[in-house]
């Protein structure tokens, strides 16, 4: 408890100004030669000692995406990219796997600490006794591509759950992944997708059994670390039948010149009964305010409800990165399953996100809600793209779409591209969109209560995200309601 | 305590306020009536610093300072307060982190500690009671959904918490029935003391049987037209404003 309230503090402390995550972590790296190559995909999958079908699986994937474009659709312009100059994988120099605490680099631990995120999990990474007793959050870090530390593993086996690096369940849950893995996100999906699938380097995998409630949120936090190197994160989170996990996802990278290709693929599956709540807080640096150095984020993010009552919420706060082209959606196999999807999306300076989800409903009975809420400032963009698609057999969908932006500026845009397809005349689907502009009268109002005029933004912006907000796990929401201030810091004269 | 001299106020290149003068002392209660578009309303927003107020001659003096030159936010940390004619509505975020983020943000530009969520309680719980409010009114959104009378308590509610010394009261009674005048008074008369001013702006001279001013100035064709005591608002209520060259309808 004593953990959980420093931990707010903590986050407090941090969160007091700009972007303050740009610094640089010096690990010795062990890179691939620069560029791409089917050599380049043997060369990552023989680092992590994978099995044939694997790289198989990688290299047809490589092949696969010679052949396509990369996709223009987005409302977002950007210089080409040059796939050629750029490295694929990148990995600390940790011998044989950490065992415990005292293997991981120092430098690691240190870099952790002027995050200031890995709240409790701070405490436990540095071994703190009794840290870890009564646990709440379990940490598998990526530092870089390759997982350096994984707490709880023990608690998490009692239960018979499985969450460890994904490069470790190829080793020791091979035929989990092999049945798993593309199995929601083919190789051949999309341009990013395929690309990650040929080279992506780790990631998390979480299996958690049969009626088993995963009594910790499992929590990952992403850095990208090597000078130049793209990151291809590889998630796979399975939830068998009646079992119930909680996932989040955080991400800061270090100050950096060059744009960064970040290219993820999240794959979720539920079974009968099942549940997976996956929450994400981003913040990637945005680049300067001239938009200059920052991450582009294409992410593939994708669940299937396969069992029947099951459900996949999707919540996340967008508000790093130059570029984000993300859709988390929701394949609703299973009769009466349940697809969520919450999101705040800040863009500010020259930030532009085009982000929205896809609800794709098979099953009879199958619930969809979607709740977007873009906030736009500067001269950044942000759209709001979304799916809704009822299939012939899905008797009795329903879908409920909310789309709220707000514009802070007038140099910014927002746009909503709601697309309904619906197949079957018993489907309801409803949409509803909104955009206003900061109301003068709410600034002044918070300002002559004493409120300067950036916390009048961040409270007026967080009192407009709350819908969203409150999805979120409570240890993280205290650092995204932060996190929305800080993003928008200067966007008032 | 406050000092206005010769205002100019021009809202949209138009003129409102034209050479108003007004001094509040102390411990001083005054009231300001008149005709509707008087410029009543503009005089508090402009001394709460609204943008779009613009100041083209004259003073404002606060506590020896000059109060133009003050921020929005400044100025409400100096003890400038104003209660809203029309109170605005801020969706999502609760009354009570409202308040508290306000209280913190004076209190540390005072050089204070800020409160802690449950100093912040205690001090608001009994605020709330005097005013006949329920908790429940503190977890809803600013002034969202609340009715013309809980809107008005809830500004002085701020009022009370925040501990200003120098309040412009800008139609509080409007709206409200006499229970709820009656308690919003009680609220007003328990801020009065030797150092606090307070600026009554009222149409109606009912309110001033409950809270009692030391002046009552009447405000017309952007100036202060009369002052007198509390029998001069009884002579408005009576005659209205036709002697100020103005048409009660307008
Ligand atoms: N924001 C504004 N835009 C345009 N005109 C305004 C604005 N605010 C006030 N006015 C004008 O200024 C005059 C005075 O208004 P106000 O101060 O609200 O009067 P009162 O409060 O005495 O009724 C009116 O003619 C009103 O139309
Ligand atoms: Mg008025």
């Amino acid at each position: 408890m004593a953990a959980t309230l420093e931990t707010v503090e903590q986050v407090r402390a941090v969160t007091e100004q700009k972007y303050k995550y740009g610094f640089f972590t010096d690990i010795e790296s062990d890179t691939a030669p620069k560029g791409l190559s089917e050599d380049t995909v043997r060369f990552i999958s023989a680092r992590k000692n994978e099995p044939e079908w694997l790289l198989e699986w990688r290299l047809k994937a490589y092949r696969h995406w010679l052949t396509m474009e990369e996709p223009n659709w987005g409302k977002l312009g950007y210089p080409p990219i040059d796939y050629q100059d750029s490295y694929y994988y990148s990995a600390p120099k940790v011998a044989a796997g950490p065992k415990s605490l005292d293997e991981v680099d120092p430098e690691l631990l240190r870099t952790y600490e002027k995050l200031g995120i890995p709240l409790k999990e701070q405490a436990i990474l540095a071994g703190v006794e009794g840290a870890g007793d009564s646990p709440s959050i379990a940490v598998d870090a990526v530092f870089d591509s390759v997982s350096v530390a994984t707490t709880f593993k023990k608690k998490l086996e009692e239960k018979g759950i499985i969450f460890c690096p994904i490069s470790e369940a190829v080793q020791t849950h091979p035929e989990l992944v092999k049945k798993y893995m593309g199995s929601v996100v083919p190789y051949s999906d999309n341009f990013f997708a395929t690309l990650n699938s040929a080279v992506f380097t780790d990631g998390s995998f979480v299996y958690i059994p049969k009626g088993v409630r995963c009594p910790m949120e499992l929590s990952t936090y992403f850095r990208i670390n090597a000078k130049n190197t793209g990151q291809f994160e590889r998630t796979l989170i399975i939830a068998d039948e009646g079992s119930y996990v909680s996932y989040l996802e955080g991400c800061t990278a270090p100050q950096r010149d060059e744009n960064q290709l970040h290219a993820a693929v999240v794959e979720l599956v539920t079974h009968d009964d099942a549940q997976i709540k996956y929450s994400t807080v981003q913040n990637w640096y945005p680049g300067d305010e001239n938009g200059k150095g920052g991450i582009y984020n294409f992410v593939t993010k994708r669940g299937a409800c396969r069992g029947k009552n099951s459900k996949i919420s999707w919540t996340q706060v967008e508000t790093g990165s130059a570029i984000t082209w993300k859709y988390p959606s929701c394949i609703l196999q299973g009769d009466n399953s349940v697809g969520e999807f919450y999101s705040v999306a800040i863009t500010n300076n020259r930030q532009q996100a085009d982000t929205g989800t896809k609800m794709i409903h098979i099953g009879k009975n199958t619930k969809s809600t979607i709740v977007s809420k873009g906030i736009s400032a500067g001269k950044a963009q942000n759209t709001y793209r979304g799916l809704v698609k009822i299939m012939p057999k899905a008797d009795g969908a329903r879908n409920f779409t909310q789309c709220d932006s707000l514009l802070i500026g007038d140099k910014c845009g927002a746009h909503t591209v709601p697309y309904i397809e619906s197949r079957n005349r018993s489907a309801r689907v409803e949409h509803e969109a909104t955009t206003a502009k900061i109301s003068e009268d709410q600034m002044f109002y918070c300002q002559q209560r004493g409120l300067s005029s950036e916390d009048a933004v961040s409270l007026i912006v967080n009192g407009f995200c709350k819908e969203v907000l409150k999805e979120l796990p409570m240890e993280f929401a205290v650092e995204a309601q932060k996190l929305v201030g800080i993003s928008l810091e200067g966007s008032v004269g | 305590m406050l000092e206005i001299r010769n205002l100019h106020v021009n809202v949209v290149g138009k003129p409102i306020l034209k050479g108003l003068d007004l001094t509040v002392n102390a411990g001083e209660v005054h009231a300001i009536m008149g005709p509707n578009g008087a410029g009543k309303s503009t005089l508090g927003y402009t001394l709460a610093g609204r943008d779009g107020y613009e100041v083209t001659e004259g003073s404002v003096t606060y506590r020896g300072k000059d109060l133009l030159e003050l921020e929005p936010d400044e100025r409400a940390a100096s003890g400038v307060f104003l209660a809203f004619q029309y109170p605005v509505e801020i969706p999502g975020v609760s009354n009570t982190t409202f308040l508290k983020s306000a209280l913190n943000s004076i209190r540390k530009a005072h050089g204070e500690k800020e409160l802690d969520a449950m100093q912040f309680l205690k001090l608001i719980r009994a605020k709330t009671k005097e005013l006949g409010m329920t908790d429940e009114m503190l977890k809803r959104a600013v002034n969202v959904g609340f009715s013309g009378g809980e809107k008005k308590r809830n500004e002085v509610l701020q009022m009370a918490v925040l501990d200003p010394a120098f309040c412009v009261l800008d139609e509080t009674d409007s709206g409200l029935d006499i229970d709820a005048l009656r308690i919003v008074a009680d609220g007003v008369n328990a801020l009065r003391g030797p150092d606090r001013a307070i600026l009554v702006i009222t149409h109606y001279q009912r309110l001033l049987d409950y809270i009692v001013p030391d002046k009552v100035h009447v405000l017309a064709n952007g100036r202060i037209a009369r002052t007198g005591d509390k029998s001069l608002a009884l002579e408005l209520e009576e005659k209205g404003y036709a002697e100020f060259g103005v048409d009660e309808a307008a």
